[in-house]
């Protein structure tokens, strides 16, 4: 190559690589027989820690506003998935025409929740915000937990409450449960599987690569350093943060939707306000910045725990204080200097000069 | 039960959701930050008492005072270790770090008392009252409780020096330095004092609902934010109005909505709050500058 990309497009092309280099060594170990079934086992759920981690990303690194409900999106999302899914199962019985269908709806049901819950909560700034999406999060488990929707020949019976749904008459005969209250979902058909997490995370960097490098990402981030400045500079400040919210919660649903075609059985309660923290400790120690590093933080910090097994008591203790040790660092004047000093590129360059002399 | 008697659970619940609300008022106020790991602090407070009451066999005062010992020192602790690095930094890794500290705590009593929740023996005697309406001992000392907190705290911040020191370092903590107000100190102390008043908060938590989990001060302590914004986050009186609104709304919608969905009503509340009055009933509007 004698042309000289530019930073920007190298830099993705990293991103892209790193991404397919990791798939290709995962289907080498396993069409080779090397990986054991607990390592094929990781794969998906990583697949999906990392669409989580991406998506949260956009809001956290490149919006700079902590949401503490993405779990919430992720749950509507998974439910939208299963239940078209379970509905349509006899009708299109092809998992590949379906399964899209469903990742599509999931995303974009997940994506006007985001639109909807963003109008009033892109008002707020800062410990605000944080305290009202983790208050939808908890509101949209809530509400899941509590839902029944069910059908026998008399028509449909939806209910929010347990009392009403094992008080009506069903006609036993004919019934058919979709939502049963705290347990939720059963029988959505097994449609995920690693290539498709994979093309998914393909579509999503694609997607969000460019995102950052356009107009809009460029927009998002002034909007992050200084909002001030960037509406004197006449962005719509709201706009540009709402972009970033309904792609994040787009993706949420999406990785909602493969979570929820891995599982037998679906309940709302696995999407707590736990599940948002520790999306939250990937792209925290991915550093808040680059979908390069949330990615690998998101990889390592999900399989490392289930790898060494006497680990996984500790996990979440050593997450915290991971995320304790981070953000005390990243702000000790003497740590950033050694950071410099340490940094590859300057590292680099200094040989580099070295050697010309 | 009654209306009344269902209105009166509300108003002590409300009691221990405005003692919580007083400490993240009060910080937040001061140091300008949500500290999210005050739920948390709730719970080691309750885990204390759970000790010295039943491992230890001690008297409930001693239960109580070593619980408020214990949550003060870990107040100040925290601050030090954890917040006090921080203090110029974006809000953004402030909360970050709360949130780091809320778990931290959170899987410290995991690892020791495991996640099972544990029968907390309620500190308030069975007395048998002879009055119309349903109420429990526990009620009764909770709403006492929580009023002779009120009066005294309002007495400590508008009397005494220290008091009014944590005043003007909440309404300018420059100026409040070149007065001579020793800021670091000052901060120190109103971790102090909400920590102690956490666990005074969770020692009637606990007898209110007998069990402690680890996860015992995460949902009280969300709820009690809640409160302290809807009084006006930084305002004493507002928090303490708006625990007891909160409790009676939340203890009323138990009763005639839906038990499952009262805390989805809670969260809902306080979305409206911040979307109609985002300075909640006593908070003073603050302007952005550039």
């Amino acid at each position: 190559m004698t042309k000289k990309l530019s930073y920007a497009t190298r830099d993705k092309l990293i991103t892209y690589s790193v991404v397919i280099i990791a798939f290709l060594i995962a289907q080498l170990l396993i069409v080779t027989g090397v990986a054991s079934n607990k390592f094929t086992g990781l794969l998906i759920p990583i697949s999906i820690n990392i669409l989580l981690a991406m998506s949260l990303n956009l809001v956290v690194g490149m919006s700079g506003e902590l949401s503490l409900g993405h779990a919430g999106f992720m749950c509507i999302g998974a439910y939208a998935g299963s239940l078209f899914s379970v509905l349509t199962q006899n009708i299109i019985t092809a998992p590949y025409i379906r399964f899209p269908l469903a990742i599509i709806l999931g995303g974009i049901i997940a994506a006007i929740l985001g639109f909807l819950i963003g109008i009033p909560v892109l008002k707020l700034r800062g410990d605000y915000l944080a305290i009202v999406t983790l208050a939808f999060g908890e509101i949209i488990k809530n509400i899941f937990n509590n839902m029944y929707l069910a059908t026998d020949k008399n028509g449909i019976f939806f209910s929010m409450t347990a009392e009403k749904y094992t008080k009506y008459a069903f006609d036993l005969e004919t019934k058919t449960d979709y939502i049963k209250g705290a347990q939720g979902i059963t029988g959505t058909p097994q449609d995920v599987n690693f290539t498709i997490c994979f093309v998914v995370i393909l579509i999503a960097l694609f997607v969000l690569l460019n995102l950052i490098d356009s107009k809009t990402g460029r927009n998002i981030m002034a909007a992050r350093d200084n909002r001030i400045a960037a509406e004197a500079m006449g962005i719509n400040v709201t706009k540009a943060k709402m972009t970033a919210f309904v792609i994040s919660a787009f993706f949420a649903g999406v990785a909602g939707v493969l979570y929820s075609h891995n599982l037998k059985t679906l309940v709302a309660t696995k999407f707590d306000y736990n599940l948002s923290i520790l999306i939250l400790v990937f792209v925290v120690l991915g550093g808040m910045n680059k979908m390069r590093n949330v990615i690998i933080s998101a990889t390592i910090l999900y399989a490392l725990p289930e790898a060494l097994r006497f680990l996984s008591d500790y996990r979440m203790l050593l997450y915290a204080v991971v995320l304790i040790v981070m953000m005390i660092l990243n702000n000790n004047k003497g740590f950033i200097a050694l950071k410099k000093k340490l940094s590859p590129k300057r590292l680099l360059k200094a040989k580099r000069e070295g050697v010309a002399k | 039960m009654s209306f009344l008697s269902y209105f009166i659970t509300g108003v002590s619940l409300g009691g221990i959701y405005a003692l919580i609300a007083l400490g993240y008022t009060m910080v937040y106020g001061i140091a300008k930050m949500l500290n999210f790991a005050h739920g948390d602090v709730i719970m080691i407070g309750g885990y204390i008492a759970f000790v010295a009451l039943s491992s230890m066999h001690t008297s409930v005062f001693t239960a109580t005072v070593m619980s408020i010992v214990v949550c003060i020192l870990l107040g100040v602790l925290i601050e030090k270790i954890a917040y006090r690095p921080l203090r110029d930094a974006s809000p953004l890794a402030i909360l970050i770090t709360a949130i780091g500290v809320s778990y931290f705590l959170q899987n410290v009593a995991l690892l020791i008392f495991g996640s099972a929740a544990k029968s907390f023996t309620s500190v308030v005697p069975k007395i048998k009252l002879n009055l119309p309406v349903n109420i429990t001992g526990e009620t009764i000392v909770t709403i006492i409780v929580t009023i002779i907190i009120a009066v005294l705290l309002t007495l400590f911040v508008n009397r005494t020096k220290s008091g009014k020191a944590m005043l003007a370092v909440s309404e300018d903590r420059g100026a409040a330095q070149l007065m001579g107000i020793n800021v670091n100190n000052t901060i120190s102390l109103t971790f102090a004092i909400g920590s102690g008043l956490a666990a005074v908060a969770s020692i009637l938590l606990c007898s209110t609902y007998p069990q402690i989990s680890p996860y015992t001060g995460a949902m009280p302590g969300i709820k009690a934010f809640t409160a302290a914004v809807f009084g006006g986050i930084g305002s004493i009186p507002g928090a303490m109005v708006g625990g007891i609104v909160l409790g009676i709304i939340e203890s009323l919608s138990k009763a005639y909505i839906s038990s499952q969905l009262s805390d989805a009503i809670v969260f809902a509340v306080l979305i409206l709050i911040l979307l109609i009055k985002p300075t909640g009933l006593f908070g003073k509007k603050i302007n952005e500058k550039v």
